[in-house]
């Protein structure tokens, strides 16, 4: 017995030591499949420990929950790289799930002899756990375009309010509990109202802001985690849950400073209100509009090209056909590069993706600041499917609900090519003046539809 | 028991620190498998399902810990596939070896 529980923990320490392996080799993509099977081996010495721990009776119960997780499991790994968000989002969901059904077990097996710092513990981890269980579900929804939520934010007259009373009733049950561990009947209140909570946390949540709260999600996530650590006292769960925890709130700074708003902007903020005061400004400006014949000779001419990407070109599945426009300059001896937006997409580095499975080099891929210094000499800046990350009225226009939020100066290149469908404004309905530039051109058009004109054209017409 | 706790609290400020300066270092072009990774990582908690529906000290205890087997696997086997999928697409322009 007492081998049997050493070996347990011996397999504990080795998953310890090679999860943190796992994430340290993730730091660049020559490592970063390493640190899969680091992570992999950690996981299955892991689960063979906990399945020699001699207090296992139950088997059958068990083996049925682990070959019912692989069967879900295994389609989830192979959805197609467009669905990463929502597959993302949904697994935040299925991580939380399992935290809070553990904790409200927990809680029954041992109630009413719970010690305060546990139960405020075991209150957290439920918390957590339930708000981050419908949140995800909800933001993967949304990121589904499923009929219900709307996508759109869904804003209302004290909506804060009403969120805030349901946070602070959480954590009055949780204080009652915690004094009081015998009231078991106040248990279910503190699964139900953050289960609430979550979903209206997420409804006034819009596309754009996705990246930042599908990382707010991941964090919390990954705390409940840990909580769910300390209720078991497992050393492993606990690092597993801090260094899920600490990725997700790196993430979601980077995320938010990358659209200079705070946390509590964008968890309370609620863009609807932006969009409304912007929406008056109605001016009809003169626009050059070019078709793709001459888009493919001004490239063609070109010595240095900027492509920048946006969810647009997520949406129009454009990725493969860039990927040829990339050929068809690089054959010419033009120099091709992108500039990745961190806040680009839907989630945290979902250009860089989208673009890696259209077989472009990783090398390639420029980081904003990364390129920002190059646009002066950049030839042609194309833009396909990105709007406010190339917005100048970032940088000058003092009244704009992006002032201040770091663009990329696609502005600042000698020729600037805008592929978009039509002359709407952006997710938050702001105006973009780099539209009505002087060494602006726009092509209106589907970005795949248009993309795959120009490569025609540049293969065509002058061999 | 209180010492049990004050071991968990040094451990996990340990592990958070450790994270901060093991992720910072994460390039961005890897973000989105960053998440994947630490979210199969996370699914870790399946131990903690494993051994309460596996003790069945309660038939509430063992229906709630099978079904938290169930979300932990499907993280774990979804999101190793996932990420492995994802890192074997980005491929450097050098004509170094694959």
């Amino acid at each position: 017995m007492i081998f049997s529980e050493n070996f347990i923990e011996i397999t504990y320490i080795i998953a310890t030591a090679l999860f943190i392996l796992s994430l340290k080799w993730l730091s660049s993509p020559t490592t970063a499949r390493r640190g899969v099977w680091a992570g992999e081996i950690g996981m299955a010495l892991a689960i063979i420990g906990t399945l020699l721990y001699h207090g296992i009776v139950d088997y059958k119960l068990v083996f049925i929950g682990l070959v019912l997780g692989a069967i879900i499991g295994v389609p989830l790994g192979k959805v197609a790289m467009t669905a990463v968000p929502q597959r993302t989002a949904l697994s935040h969901a299925f991580g939380a799930l399992c935290v809070t059904l553990v904790g409200t077990s927990e809680f029954y097996l041992r109630a009413p002899n719970i010690p305060p710092f546990m139960m405020a513990v075991l209150s957290l981890e439920v918390i957590l756990g339930s708000l981050t269980f419908t949140g995800s579900l909800m933001a993967a929804a949304k990121l589904q375009e499923l009929r219900w939520p709307p996508q759109r934010p869904v804003t209302y007259k004290g909506q804060n309010f009403v969120n805030l009373t349901f946070l602070s009733l959480a954590i009055i049950v949780a204080v009652i509990l915690v004094l009081h561990p015998e009231q078991t009947r106040l248990f279910p209140a503190l699964i139900f109202i953050p289960l609430i909570f979550g979903v209206m946390l997420i409804i006034p949540i819009g596309g754009a802001d996705m990246p930042t709260v599908i990382s707010l999600l991941n964090s919390y996530a990954g705390l409940s985690a840990a909580a769910m650590g300390f209720v078991l006292n497992s050393k492993l769960l606990i690092i597993a849950g801090a260094l899920d925890g600490s990725s997700g709130f790196i993430l979601s700074v980077i995320m938010s400073k990358a659209m200079n708003r705070s946390f509590t902007n964008v968890l309370f903020g609620g863009f609807g209100q932006i969009q409304a005061a912007a929406g008056g400004e109605q001016e009809t400006k003169p626009v050059k509009s070019a078709t793709a014949e001459e888009a493919a000779s001004i490239l063609s001419a070109a010595s240095r090209v900027a492509i920048v990407p946006g969810y647009g070109m997520a949406v129009a599945q454009a990725q493969h056909k860039v990927r040829e426009l990339y050929d068809a300059l690089t054959k010419r001896g033009i120099d091709v590069r992108f500039g990745i937006h961190p806040v680009a997409g839907r989630m945290p580095g979902h250009m860089n993706v989208l673009l890696a499975e259209a077989d472009i080099p990783y090398d390639k891929l420029m980081e904003m600041d990364a390129i920002n210094g190059d646009f002066p000499q950049t030839d042609v800046a194309l833009v396909i499917g990105a709007n406010d990350v190339t917005n100048p009225a970032a940088r000058t226009v003092q009244s704009s609900p992006i002032y201040g939020m770091p663009i990329l100066d696609v502005d600042k290149a000698r020729t600037i090519m805008v592929i978009k469908r039509g002359m709407g404004a952006g997710f938050a309905g702001i105006e973009n003046p780099l539209y009505y530039m002087d060494s602006t051109l726009m092509l209106f058009g589907d970005a795949k539809g248009f993309v795959g004109n120009i490569v025609r054209e540049l293969s065509g017409g002058h061999g | 028991m209180k010492l049990d706790l004050l071991t968990s609290l040094y451990v996990f400020m340990l592990a958070a620190f450790i994270g901060f300066e093991v992720i910072r270092r994460v390039s961005p072009l890897l973000h989105t498998p960053l998440m994947s990774l630490t979210n199969a990582l996370d699914a870790i908690a399946v131990v903690g399902a494993i051994i309460l529906a596996g003790e069945h000290k309660s038939n509430l205890a063992a229906i709630l810990g099978t079904i938290a087997i169930v979300a932990a696997t499907s993280n774990i086997v979804g999101g190793f596939i996932i990420t492995d999928r994802m890192l074997r697409m980005f491929k450097s322009s050098g004509p170094k070896k694959p």
